[in-house]
C-alpha cells in the first residue's frame, strides 16, 4: 500500500470516530436536558424528588402526594412529547432536503406540515376521534406533497427546486384558505378551540395516550429512512447518476416521502403546526457531521429532540402564561436562518 | 483470443434515441468490447450526452435496443446496469460538501445490499481508486472545493470503485487543464489494458488518435462514420462535419495529431 494511502488511512481512523462522538455527545445532551425539563416547571421538583418518584413507580410502591401526579400524569408526558415531536421533525427535514438536494427545502415548504394541519383541522371539523384525526392528518399531508410534485413535474421546469418551492407556496396558500373556510363552518364553542389550537402549535395538551399514538406512527416513517439511509445518500446526486450507481430512484423518492411525511403529519397531529425546526436543524446537523445522510439522520433526531425539549420548557417556564412553541420556534429560527443567508449560498449551492 | 471473436461488453442496434418524443438522433449502431477504448466524436449538439443516457438506460430508446453482454438492458434492474456499466457525468456544481471519499464510495452502492452502507472493505476499495489516479490526498477534502479537474478525477476514481466491466465518460477532459487531460487518458489506456470496455465523448480529435481503439463521428443524430481512428478522422470529414479546415499528420514516431489549418481558406494569391 503506498504511503500517501496509508497516511490517508491514519486520519480516516481518526475522523470516523468523529461523528460518532459528536452523537454520542448530542445523546448526553438530551438525557441532561430530559432530566433538567422534568424537575422545572409550575411545581417544581428536586432532582432527588423525581428520582424518589421513578423508584415509586418502579417499585410499585404508593405514590406520595402530588409529586407522582405532576411527574407522571403532566410533565413526563410532555417532555416525552416534545422530544418526539421535535425528532420526527427534524428527521423528516432532514430526508426532505437531502432529497431535494436543497437545504431550503423543508416539510414546511412542501406543506407536509400545512397539509397536515388541513387534514386534523378537518378531522377535528367531522369530530372524528384521535386516530382519525392522525389518520385525516396523513392522508392530506400526502396528498398536499403528492399535489406539490405533481404540479412541479408538469410544468418541468428549468429550475425544477424553484418550481417545487413555488408550487408549494401556491398550493400552501390553497390550504390555508381551506382552513379558514373550515374555521368558519367550525362550532365556535367547541370544535374552533382545538383548531386554532393545533394551528398555534403547542404541547400544553398533550395527554399520554396521545404520544402512544404518534410515536409507533413516527417509528414506522423512521423505519425506512434508517434501512434506506445509503440510497437516500447516494439519490441526493440526483436521478441520472443515482439510477446509474444503481438505485431505482423514483421508487426510492416515492418510499422517503411517504415515510418523511408520516413522521411529520403524525406529529403535527398531536403538536399543532411547529415551524422552522425541520429547516434549522437538519443544517446546523449538517454543520456539525457533513451531508452524508447516514451521520446526518441520527445527529438530527436527537438535536431536532433536544432543541423541541429546550423550547418547550422555556414556553411553559418563561412566562406567566404558556406562550406557543410555534411563535419561539419562528423567533429563534427566523434569525438563524437570515443568518445562514448572509453567509453566502457556500457549500450547497 | 482474437479481437474479432471477443464478445461485446455493451453495443447499440439501429438506437433511436432523444428526450420523450422529441427525436435528437436516430439508426446508430456501436459496440465496444472488452480491452477497447471507443471514442465519440461530434459537434456540439450532436447529441453526445443524449446517446451515453441512452446507452445507459436513463433515457428509454425510442427505437432499436441497447445491450449489455448481449443481453438487452431495457429489461434489467438498476442495480444489475450498475454491475456492468459505471457512469462518469461530467463535473457538475455539488450541491452538498460531501467529502471526495463519501463521494467515491458511492461507486460501490450497486455491490451493497439494499439495506446497508458502505464498510471498511468498500472504503480501502475508494482509497485505492483515488490513490490510481493519484489524488489520494484529496479523499478528505471537500468535494465542493476542489477544482473542476479534481472534481472529473474524483468522478473516474467513483467509477473505477463500481467494478464495472464498462465505463461510459461524458467528456471526461473538458474541464481539466492540460496536464490532467494527459492523466485521464493515460488512465483511460490503462483501464482498457486491464480489460474494462471505455466508451468516451470528446471534441478532440487527438485524444481519439491516443487512446482510441475505435472512433464514431457523430454529426446531426447519426453516425457519420464509424472505425479505426486513421480512416475515420480524414481532414475532408472532420472539413465536414465541423466546418474548418485541418491537417491531420503522423509525427515522426507514429502518433497521428490534427491540427487546424489557418491558410486553406485563404484566398490563392
Amino acid at each position: 500500500m503506498p504511503e500517501s494511502v496509508r497516511l490517508v488511512r491514519t486520519r480516516a481512523e481518526a475522523l470516523a470516530n468523529h461523528p460518532a462522538a459528536i452523537v454520542a455527545g448530542l445523546g448526553a445532551l438530551l438525557i441532561a436536558l430530559i432530566l433538567v425539563a422534568s424537575t422545572v416547571g409550575a411545581y417544581p421538583l428536586s432532582l432527588g424528588e423525581m428520582l424518589a418518584a421513578l423508584g415509586r413507580r418502579l417499585t410499585g410502591a404508593a405514590p406520595v402526594g402530588q409529586v407522582d401526579t405532576v411527574l407522571f400524569e403532566v410533565r413526563l408526558p410532555r417532555v416525552f412529547a416534545a422530544v418526539v415531536v421535535g425528532a420526527a421533525i427534524a428527521g423528516a427535514g432532514a430526508a426532505y432536503q437531502t432529497l431535494f438536494r436543497n437545504p431550503l427545502v423543508s416539510p414546511d415548504i412542501l406543506g407536509v406540515s400545512t397539509g397536515a394541519g388541513l387534514g386534523a383541522v378537518l378531522g377535528i371539523f367531522l369530530s372524528l376521534p384521535v386516530a382519525g384525526i392522525q389518520l385525516s392528518a396523513f392522508v392530506v399531508g400526502l396528498a398536499t406533497v403528492g399535489l406539490v410534485y405533481a404540479i412541479a413535474s408538469v410544468v418541468h421546469g428549468r429550475e425544477p427546486i424553484l418550481v417545487l418551492v413555488l408550487a408549494g407556496v401556491v398550493v400552501g396558500s390553497l390550504t390555508g384558505a381551506a382552513i379558514s373556510l373550515l374555521k368558519i363552518l367550525a362550532d365556535p364553542y367547541d370544535q374552533l378551540p382545538a383548531i386554532t389550537f393545533w394551528l398555534l402549535g403547542s404541547l400544553s395538551a398533550i395527554r399520554k395516550g396521545e404520544v402512544w399514538t404518534a410515536l409507533p406512527l413516527v417509528l414506522i416513517g423512521l423505519v425506512p429512512l434508517v434501512l434506506l439511509r445509503w440510497r437516500i445518500n447516494v439519490l441526493s446526486l440526483g436521478d441520472d447518476e443515482a439510477k446509474a450507481l444503481g438505485v431505482e430512484a423514483g421508487r426510492l423518492r416515492m418510499i422517503v416521502i411517504a415515510a418523511a411525511t408520516l413522521m411529520t403529519a403524525s406529529v403535527v397531529a398531536i403538536s399543532g403546526v411547529i415551524g422552522w425546526v425541520g429547516l434549522v436543524i437538519p443544517h446546523i446537523a449538517r454543520m456539525l457531521v457533513g451531508p452524508s445522510f447516514d451521520r446526518l439522520l441520527p445527529t438530527a433526531l436527537l438535536l431536532g429532540a433536544s432543541y423541541l425539549l429546550l423550547v418547550d420548557t422555556l414556553a411553559r417556564t418563561m412566562a406567566r402564561i404558556e406562550v406557543p412553541i410555534g411563535i419561539l420556534t419562528a423567533v429563534i429560527g427566523a434569525p438563524f436562518f437570515l443568518w445562514l443567508l448572509a453567509r453566502g449560498r457556500e457549500g450547497w449551492s | 483470443m482474437s479481437a474479432t471473436a471477443m464478445p461485446s461488453m455493451l453495443s447499440v442496434r439501429g438506437l433511436g434515441f432523444g428526450y420523450g418524443a422529441k427525436v435528437v438522433g436516430s439508426e446508430v449502431d456501436l459496440e465496444v468490447r472488452r480491452g477497447e477504448v471507443l471514442c465519440l466524436l461530434g459537434p456540439n449538439g450532436s447529441g453526445k450526452t443524449t446517446l451515453f443516457k441512452t446507452m445507459l438506460g436513463l433515457l428509454p430508446a425510442q427505437a432499436g435496443e441497447v445491450l449489455l453482454e448481449g443481453r438487452p438492458l431495457a429489461g434489467l434492474p438498476r442495480l444489475e446496469i450498475a454491475r456492468r456499466v459505471a457512469y462518469v457525468p461530467q463535473a457538475q456544481a455539488a450541491h452538498f460538501p460531501f467529502r471526495v471519499l463519501d463521494m467515491v464510495v458511492m461507486g460501490r452502492t450497486a455491490h451493497l445490499g439494499l439495506f446497508a452502507a458502505p464498510g471498511r472493505e468498500d472504503r480501502a476499495k475508494a482509497l485505492g481508486a483515488l490513490d490510481a489516479l493519484g489524488i489520494a490526498d484529496l479523499a478528505y477534502a471537500e468535494y465542493t472545493r476542489i477544482s473542476g479537474g479534481q472534481r472529473q478525477l474524483a468522478l473516474i476514481a467513483r467509477a473505477l470503485a463500481q467494478d464495472a466491466p464498462a465505463i461510459v465518460m461524458d467528456e471526461p477532459t473538458a474541464s481539466l487543464d492540460f496536464g490532467n487531460q494527459v492523466v485521464v487518458l493515460g488512465e483511460v489506456k490503462r483501464l482498457a489494458e486491464r480489460g474494462l470496455a471505455v466508451v468516451l465523448s470528446t471534441h478532440d480529435p487527438d485524444h481519439a488518435f491516443s487512446v482510441g481503439n475505435r472512433v464514431a463521428l457523430l454529426d446531426g443524430g447519426r453516425l457519420i462514420a464509424q472505425g479505426r481512428p486513421a480512416e475515420v478522422l480524414t481532414p475532408d470529414r472532420l472539413r465536414a462535419v465541423y466546418g474548418v479546415s485541418v491537417v491531420v499528420e503522423r509525427l515522426s514516431q507514429g502518433q497521428m495529431v490534427c491540427a487546424p489549418d489557418y491558410g486553406a481558406d485563404a484566398p490563392a494569391t
